[in-house]
């Protein structure tokens, strides 16, 4: 049973719970390093793309190499397709070349020596086949990537994008049960990133076994996987679809990685305390402990203290400016850091300097507050 | 969501290129040395070079008993090559790839013919292989075969030698090559030998023909171990070095000829390996 990728409202499976019999990949990641530990309960059906996004140093690539096996679980377990893979509690070990994966690296490792060709005739001839049988499900792969008059090439010969394409034939045309793309887009230019991910979307979505995304860019991840889950120095932070996820962020990065503003507080009703003595007036009503999130274009700067409507206001300085699309991003600190996105003329007519007093207004209606302990996810705002 | 530009704008490069060197006066008490030195390495090629008799060159070279000298000498640095890859190769992998404990002391005890005196490997190569040597009294009764003295001895005198200039190159290669390739094979299923034939050794390929090519120089130039432990027989086990060597006391002109002869094969190898050693500049 194929669940349909393309589906909007696919169920987030509870992390840890018992995996259900469709779940092809089943595991529960726990890799020490000293001073980091990594603890990641992770499963994916059939056909599902899951993103996992974090920080640098969150242990993206830990888990990578973890479900691939080039590093050893330190305890948890790890199945897929059915086949326990690795599970040190019952001293269960199975290398790298033993396991139904396909992995697309960084920077790809196409080998330098081979063919496009023989790179991706590379899986299919240790999966037994011979040589002219592995040759014609490469050629076969490098047609529906498109670079089926690039077979000869050698990957010094390639451009960044098709490097990227063979790669994804060459982990493809094992098969495999579950593909691993790690930061699959970063080494490719913005306007090579823009069409090779529409292709790499089209190629997931025809993947009928799981694919697991790791990547620090939410847009790869917005527009290629079903569902998100965020880690943060080895935890996971927040796990849901897309939609839940930017729309109730439940960290600081993931507030950042969607660009709003993000703060917890104590709500009774309309207001929310934030910090002591610091409170946000909201539409929404709400009571216990809330996040409240915002965006930074619903953030009006004012010279001096605004009056009438907005509910909201209180003084801040101009920590630092950046350029946001056509707009400015205007960083604040104060008794709460926000950011604010203005046009380049209110900057011009604010005259922003570092350092500079501003009044910030944000409209109650532009608030939206949701309960802090939902969903059961162990969050928390650093 | 498309992450913030930074504005900042990154400062421009106005720092003097940092290939451009001081130039000006060089010391007198820095080139007056240097001269001496280049000097001093080469007359003595430019000495065997002035002495060479030219015009009867080509007979020389034609003399049965430098052909012979030359095709063994050829022929066994040959065959000591190989035998130093088909053992060094595996030995400099290990090294490279396999965290054993000892390695650091393996490696140090590799490149211990490097420094020995040859004369000394040839005496320990007597010692072990010899007609009463610890190994080579069991190959004389078990096989009959007697290594001291042959064509073989020669071989094993020089691979003796020659092994650790492969096993240091190759091992060079291997760390310098990227591991990632070989995880990446593993993820398409290869284990350790398909990956070690079909991703490791190409990727490592010019490196083990650098090796290899220093191997067969060192092997080819080998006088002290072989002579001592394969003794110094026309066309069996007289290499030439060993040719030089002797004919240094009866026909000096014979023995510039053959140094001419070596001297020319080390500036070919010398050249060969010129963009991967001396760099291009």
């Amino acid at each position: 049973m194929t669940a349909d990728p393309n589906s909007p409202d696919v169920e987030p499976i509870p992390p840890g719970a018992p995996s259900p019999g469709r779940a092809v990949l089943d595991a529960h990641l726990v890799v020490d390093r000293g001073t980091f530990r990594l603890d990641l309960p992770l499963t994916i059906r059939p056909g599902e793309v899951v993103a996992l996004l974090g920080p640098n140093g969150a242990g993206k690539t830990t888990a990578l190499r973890a479900l691939a096996g080039l590093l050893p679980l330190t305890d948890g377990h790890l199945s897929l397709a059915g086949r326990h893979l690795d599970h040190p509690g019952r001293r269960i070990w199975t290398p790298t070349e033993q396991r139904p994966i396909g992995v697309v690296f960084q920077d790809y490792l196409l080998f330098p020596h081979l063919t496009a060709l023989d790179n991706v005739a590379f899986g299919p001839r240790r999966q037994g086949l011979d040589r002219q049988r592995a040759r014609q499900r490469a050629a076969d792969w490098l047609v529906r990537v498109g670079l089926a008059d690039h077979a000869r090439r050698k990957p010094r010969q390639l451009s960044g994008g098709q490097a990227q394409r063979v790669a994804l034939a060459r982990a493809l045309a094992v098969d495999p049960a579950l593909l691993l793309l790690d930061e699959p887009l970063a080494a490719l230019d913005a306007r090579t990133r823009l069409d090779t991910r529409a292709r790499l979307q089209h190629h997931l979505a025809g993947h009928a076994g799981a694919t697991l995304l790791v990547t620090h860019d939410p847009i790869d991840a917005v527009v290629l996987a079903d569902r998100l889950v965020i880690i943060e120095h080895g935890q996971v932070v927040q796990e849901g679809d897309v939609a839940t996820v930017t729309a109730q962020p439940r960290t600081d990065y993931v507030a950042r990685l969607v660009g709003l503003n993000l703060y917890r507080g104590h709500a009774d009703g309309h207001l929310v305390l934030i910090t002591d003595g610091f409170t946000l007036v909201t539409n929404d009503r709400q009571h216990g402990d809330v996040f409240v999130a915002f965006a930074p274009s619903a953030v009006a700067l004012h010279p001096h203290r605004p009056e009438g409507s907005p509910r909201n206001t209180w003084p801040a300085t101009v920590a630092g400016v950046q350029r946001h699309g056509d707009n400015l991003r205007v960083q604040l600190d104060g008794r709460v850091t926000v950011a604010a996105d203005i046009t380049p003329a209110a900057a011009a007519h604010l005259r922003l300097t570092p350092g500079q007093t501003l009044w910030v207004a944000v409209k109650a209606a532009e608030t939206r507050v949701y309960p802090a302990a939902a969903a059961a996810t162990n969050a928390g705002v650093g | 969501m498309p992450q913030p530009d930074k504005v900042a704008v990154a400062p421009a490069r106005s720092a003097p290129s940092p290939r451009s060197r001081r130039t000006g006066q060089v010391p007198v008490a820095l080139l007056l040395p240097a001269a001496i030195g280049l000097l001093f390495l080469l007359l003595p090629l430019a000495g065997l070079l002035i002495r060479t008799p030219w015009s009867t060159l080509p007979q020389r070279l034609t003399e049965p008993g430098v052909l012979t000298a030359l095709r063994l000498s050829v022929q066994a640095a040959t065959l000591a090559t190989l035998l130093c890859l088909v053992l060094g190769v595996p030995l400099a992998w290990l090294l490279a790839r396999v965290d054993f404990p000892g390695r650091r002391l393996v490696r140090a005890l590799v490149t211990v013919p490097l420094v020995l005196p040859p004369v000394v490997g040839g005496v320990a190569l007597l010692l072990v292989f010899g007609r009463r040597g610890i190994l080579g009294g069991w190959l004389d009764s078990t096989f009959g075969v007697t290594l001291p003295f042959t064509t073989a001895g020669v071989v094993l005198a020089e691979a003796f030698v020659a092994m650790p200039f492969l096993v240091i190159a190759v091992e060079g290669a291997l760390r310098g090559a990227d591991v990632r390739y070989e995880e990446a094979a593993a993820t398409l299923g290869a284990g350790r030998w398909t990956t070690f034939t079909h991703v490791t050794l190409p990727l490592v390929a010019p490196g083990i023909a650098a090796g290899a090519v220093l191997c067969w120089a060192r092997a080819l130039g080998e006088f002290g171990a072989t002579i001592t432990f394969a003794g110094n027989f026309p066309g069996r086990t007289q290499t030439m070095p060993l040719a030089v060597y002797l004919a240094l006391e009866t026909d000096l002109e014979a023995a510039i000829v053959l140094s001419l002869v070596l001297l020319t094969v080390s500036v070919v190898i010398l050249a060969s390996l010129r963009d991967r050693w001396l760099g291009s500049s």
